[in-house]
């Protein structure tokens, strides 16, 4: 028998519109050692079936059907108080996010020491003792004097250290890790999910890793599930799940995930259920509203140019107080992209590359140097109405789908308010026909104008944040980490509508992102940027595979591998 | 952590300044001091000579400096009504007033914070319902209301407590205390209820509503998957936690328990500050209410920076500097 | 048309349907209100009209017929006569027209203080919310005494009964509009960061634009919640201001007032002049209370 049996498990969460069925009839085994990962994109149940195990289901959450067994022992029936000697001692479970998943106001000794206790009943001082054995265990140095610190004197990556230790505590046979990695850098995943490796191999603990992204599954996983609402739709190794899928949702999934190792031209499938492969239709840049009164340049030379550019930010904590600390959040920044060409900028968290995306587009006061738009200075205000409007062909599509739009302006208000504001239409109605037609051509139906944003997913709203950027005539447009908060296969389409509308718009793009696999489908050029600096700049091919600055290495060496063979 | 004690006295010292401005300019321009001071017959020979007294004539950053001064030296000026040194009056009074306040801010505090964990812990228990519901009455019911009723229920039906007055003192120096006395005792008791009732209302709503957050956090869910037991979740990582910003909030509650005691005073003629401020804003007695202000920003200063160094001793991120 | 249907089918509707809590409050303050407003067409007399007055009737307890007149009353006379239901209702206006004027001058005064110190920061914000933190720290019916005591040391004594009113709605809104200005200037500080406002610069709007018609539908949800309770707490504000004897003048009695004068009459047994006023003071503020705290619950979690 195998370590974790579930059988037929089916949970449900009772609403206002009827009984929603989060996981439906799911059958699934984990190994003593074994990773299984549970892939899926939002919606899909997959964090569900970790706290139904844990009996810890958010109400009005319940497990409608279906049995769960540990070592023989069997879980679904047990209460919430029967469950606790069960949840920390024999199934441990780590969160998502390290930053909140530690009491602010008690020492990571304290939290320790008080779970060790608690199920080995070892007494204050060999609790201690294993404490910092532990500490040591996931790998934080000097763990003795650490122990003693407060989890706000961690970083992102040593706390979810100190998270994973805390599930170890009482020698768990069981782990449920819940997206361990998916708030942390890339170098920090890649250390983490080694660690969690290790931990399996070594303690011979049976594990499931939740997770949405297929690279950390590549890596990581013995075998893999495949949810899709609520439904178990897959379930094989990992080598057949990445390379052979069977089902058409795991095929749309795969085809979805960009490969790590080589550029496709536009990702193939891209949606399971209504079956289009989302091409925009051609347009005539000559004749359509859109090139109107553009003044196209010769597609030589570059079209931004950026000099030694820097931006300092003081935190000024206001009154009596002096002011206080200052970031350099950009430090002597210069590039230039080429008319046409798709620039990207890479780099992870705290590194500057949206704070120069706010620069080019006016919304921060550059400190200093040099920005360039066309052959117009970008830090000057511009004078005149066809400055402003020379001005305005910069465009931008922003990160977060929901913060995006408006909540309580209709679609179509949205779309036509910045051709009513600069004047590209003669009246309303002509400005609300464009923006229906706006619409249509990032593929949402003319309807869509007379609704409000609520009613639209994710990735329709990112669609109706590219219409409104479009909708001032651009350029340029920036995309500011624009699929990092979508779905796989959603990412895939948004990103087939951009190069689609690149070719079609003769766009000039400037690509932001943490994500590798997807700069290197997108980009022609790449920054790699660190604490500010660029460090790099080269064709996207050669970061991938000649890359010269230590830190393009390292960050390259560590990026999740999902490799697809070049014909897929 | 030194330097943001520091950083808090520098700020209350502004706050007094500016209350001090706002007293002073009351002071010196509602109801001319002059008119209240020499009444009907005067010449103008006798006007000149009490303005150039008073310093009337002087610049007014000279004139708020002296008045500053003269404040921190006790002299708060002349009861228009009573001819009365202001501070003798109050110093009077102060006593039945600090009293009573301490005594319901204990009473506030404790239930308070007692009542809001249970209904945080409890969210659907029938008790929970009830006493959420009928917090609600009490903070719809003025604060007058809820003395009356008091009043007629234990005073006037039962006749088991006094309707008014603070019973027996004891003189301990300057000090004189009803906490001493059986009857004095007896006469707390109602008005003390009725002044802490809406502030152990807010309180404990307060706290349950901070606790029920804490209790959805992350790391609460995180404890939960580690089996620690629901006692020490409630009570030794949820209640931490909520107190935090509750403390804040309370300190500022417990700063107008001093000047709600005014509402409760007039219900009861309790003889405190209370008593003297009402009469004062009745009769325009503008020096009275000038120096009551400037009574009642001392305390909420003094109260702000306790809490303050409270803060510094619960929460370990304000401890380390440098971090957030 | 469109309008009311999307609200018909709004989970704001919905979830009021379910709630009995909310339909209950609602329809109480909706009698109350009208009964107010249609005092001099609801109430049997009109306590002010000296001619309808008759001293006779003094002190007849409710649905008891008076010794001397044999006229009742449904909840009795006071001592001058007086029905205390038409006192009730015309003070309920008295009380009403204050307590919504003092939230609607506070409202203005704290929306706009509020935006301006989140849009503008800097210097403007600083000097709004220390005002603001310096007022908050004392108690609002302190801040209204205090401001009461002031506009009557600077009114003459002949004019006083006449502004009184004014003064009493100037010193609830002014200790009332701090409410305002935190709650939309933290909600507005929200939003400013939000993608959507970046976008609306992008696109060449200005920042008054911006935030009259971006920010400010957003944060409307809000803004209701606090108007609601700023309500509750300006009817009782000013029962209270009157009750102590500083608020509406003996010429136009609040509901305060009428507890003042009742107070007197509690030890001597003619409980109804000071029963009636307070049941119905209770009554207004509960289910105004009630109503606040259950919009402050369904809107807030998601304020969409």
């Amino acid at each position: 028998m195998a370590l974790l049996d579930i059988k037929n498990l089916t949970i449900e969460y009772p609403d206002r519109h009827g009984t929603f069925t989060a996981v439906r009839d799911v059958s699934l085994s984990v190994d003593r050692g074994e990773i299984l990962g549970i892939v899926g994109e939002s919606g899909a149940g997959k964090s569900t079936i970790g706290n139904a195990i844990m009996g810890l289901l958010q109400r009005p959450g319940r497990i409608g059907g279906g049995e769960v067994y540990l070592d023989g022992d069997r879980l679904d029936t047990k209460s919430y108080a029967q469950m606790r000697p069960i949840r920390g001692k024999r199934i441990g479970m780590i969160f998502q996010d390290p930053m909140t998943s530690l009491n602010p106001l008690e020492t990571v000794e304290a939290q320790l020491v008080e779970t060790i206790d608690l199920h080995l009943k070892l007494g204050e001082k060999a609790s201690q003792k294993r404490a910092v054995d532990l500490l040591d265990q996931v790998g934080i140095a000097n763990a003795a004097e650490r122990i003693k610190q407060y989890p706000h004197e961690f970083s992102g990556g040593m706390r979810q250290r100190v998270v994973i230790a805390l599930a170890l505590c009482a020698e768990p046979d069981f782990i449920i890790a819940d997206e361990p990695t998916t708030a942390l850098d890339v170098s920090i995943q890649a250390q983490i999910l080694e660690l969690i490796k290790k931990l399996c191999v070594e303690r011979q603990v049976g594990m499931i890793l939740v997770t949405h992204d297929m690279g950390v599954i590549a890596e990581t996983a013995d075998r893999v599930a495949v949810m899709y609402r609520g439904n178990l739709v897959e379930l094989g190794t990992t080598q057949q799940i990445t390379q052979n899928p069977q089902h058409e949702y795991t095929k749309v999934l795969i085809s979805a995930v960009p490969p790590s190792n080589h550029r496709v031209e536009r990702f193939i499938r891209v949606d399971y259920q209504g079956a289009s492969d989302g091409r925009v239709k051609d347009l005539d840049l000559e004749s359509h509203w859109l090139g109107e009164g553009v003044k196209r340049g010769s597609r030589e030379g570059p079209i931004l140019t950026v000099e030694n550019l820097n931006k300092v930010f003081k935190s000024r904590s206001g009154f009596l107080a002096a002011a206080g600390a200052t970031t350099h959040a950009v430090k002597d920044v210069s590039f230039a992209i080429q008319a046409g060409e798709t620039f990207g900028i890479v780099g992870e968290s705290g590194s500057g590359k949206s704070t120069i995306a706010r620069l080019v587009t006016g919304i921060h006061k550059a400190s200093s140097g040099q920005m360039d738009f066309d052959g117009q200075n970008l830090r000057t205000r511009p004078r005149g109405r066809a400055a402003v409007l020379h001005r305005r062909q910069i465009q931008m599509i922003f990160q977060d789908p929901y913060s995006s739009l408006n909540g309580r302006m209709k679609v179509g208000s949205i779309v036509a308010e910045p051709i009513l504001i600069n004047g590209l239409a003669k009246s309303r109605g002509e400005a609300m026909e464009l923006a229906e037609n706006l619409l249509e051509l990032v593929e949402l139906g003319p309807d869509a104008a007379r609704r409000y944003p609520h009613a639209f997913s994710g990735g329709q709203r990112q669609r109706i944040s590219i219409a409104r950027a479009l909708a001032s005539r651009p350029r340029f447009l920036i995309c500011d980490e624009p699929t990092s908060a979508l779905d796989v296969s959603i990412q895939a389409q948004i990103l087939n509508l951009l190069k689609d509308l690149q070719d079609r718009l003769d766009l000039t793009l400037l690509f932001i992102s943490h994500d590798l696999p997807v700069m290197r489908q997108m980009c022609d050029r790449i920054a790699v940027m660190k604490l500010g600096e660029v460090v790099e700049v080269a064709a996207a091919e050669d970061i991938f595979e000649a890359p010269q600055h230590s830190y393009t290495q390292q960050l390259i060496g560590l990026m999740p591998k999902f490799e697809k063979p070049k014909a897929a | 952590m030194l330097k943001y004690i520091l950083r808090r006295v520098a700020q209350s010292a502004v706050v007094l300044l500016v209350v001090g401005l706002v007293a002073f300019s009351m002071f010196r321009f509602v109801g001319d001091p002059i008119e209240n001071m020499l009444g009907q017959e005067r010449t103008l020979e006798d006007v000149e000579r009490l303005r150039d007294r008073l310093g009337l004539n002087d610049p007014f950053v000279v004139q708020y400096w002296n008045f500053l001064k003269n404040a921190s030296q006790g002299d708060l000026g002349i009861s228009f009504r009573q001819g009365r040194p202001v501070v003798d009056i109050l110093v009077e009074r102060l006593p039945a007033t600090l009293e009573l306040a301490l005594v319901s801010a204990i009473f506030a505090v404790i239930v308070g914070i007692g009542l809001g964990v249970y209904t945080a812990i409890r969210p659907k228990g029938w008790l929970t319902q009830f006493i959420l519901t009928v917090s609600l009455i009490g903070v719809s019911l003025p604060t007058f209301l809820i003395g009356i009723l008091l009043i007629y229920i234990f005073a006037v039906e039962l006749g088991w407590l006094p309707s008014f007055g603070r019973g027996e003192t004891v003189q301990l120096g300057w000090w004189s205390t009803g906490l001493l006395t059986a009857s004095g005792l007896k006469a707390i008791i109602l008005p003390a209820i009725t002044l802490g009732l809406y502030q152990m209302t807010l309180i404990m709503r307060l706290v349950r509503s901070e606790m029920s957050e804490v209790l959805n956090s992350d790391y609460i869910r995180f404890a939960r998957a580690r089996g620690l037991t629901e006692r020490s979740i409630n009570f030794r990582h949820a209640i931490k936690n909520t107190l935090i910003p509750v403390i804040t909030i309370t300190g500022l509650q417990l700063g107008s328990i001093i000047a709600f005691a005014i509402i409760t005073e007039t219900v009861f003629q309790w003889p405190g500050v209370g008593l003297l401020f009402i009469d004062s804003v009745n009769f325009v007695d503008i020096p009275v209410m000038a120096a009551y202000l400037m009574f009642i920003s001392v305390m909420f200063v003094g109260i702000n920076l306790i809490v303050d160094i409270l803060y510094v001793m619960i929460d370990p991120r304000l401890r380390t500097e440098g971090a957030n | 048309m469109e309008n009311i249907r999307t609200f018909l089918a709004s989970d704001f509707f919905y979830a009021f349907k379910r709630a009995p809590v909310a339909i209950f409050s609602f329809t109480v303050a909706l009698i109350l209100i009208l009964s107010a407003v249609l005092a001099p067409l609801i109430a049997p007399y009109n306590p002010f009209d000296p001619a309808t007055l008759n001293l006779m009737n003094g002190f007849t307890a409710p649905g008891d017929a008076n010794a001397f007149t044999g006229e009742s009353f449904v909840m009795g006379t006071d001592d001058q006569g007086r029905d205390v239901f038409s006192t009730i209702l015309y003070g309920m206006r008295i009380s009403l027209f204050v307590g919504f004027a003092a939230v609607l001058f506070a409202l203005i005064l704290g929306v706009a203080l509020g935006l301006t110190a989140a849009m503008v920061g800097g210097r403007t914000d600083t000097i709004i919310m220390r005002i603001a933190d310096i007022q908050l720290s004392f108690p609002a019916i302190l801040v209204a005494m205090l401001i009461f005591g002031i506009a009557k040391g600077i009114t003459p004594p002949e004019m006083r009964n006449q502004v009184a009113i004014w003064v009493l709605i100037l010193s609830i809104g002014l200790s009332d509009w701090v409410q305002f200005a935190r709650v939309v200037r933290g909600a507005a500080m929200v939003e400013r960061r939000k993608e959507y406002v970046e976008a609306a610069t992008l696109i060449g709007r200005g920042p008054i634009i911006i935030a009259l018609r971006h920010i400010l539908p957003n944060i409307v949800a809000s803004v209701l919640v606090i108007a609601t309770i700023s309500l509750a707490l300006a009817i009782i504000a000013e029962a209270t201001l009157s009750f102590l004897g500083v608020g509406a003048p003996p010429t136009q009695p609040s509901l305060g007032t009428l507890i003042r004068i009742g107070q007197g009459f509690l030890f001597s047994g003619e409980w109804w002049i000071l029963f009636f006023p307070a049941l119905t003071l209770l009554l207004l503020a509960l289910s105004v209370n009630l109503l606040g705290d259950w919009l402050r619950n369904t809107l807030n979690p998601n304020m969409e």
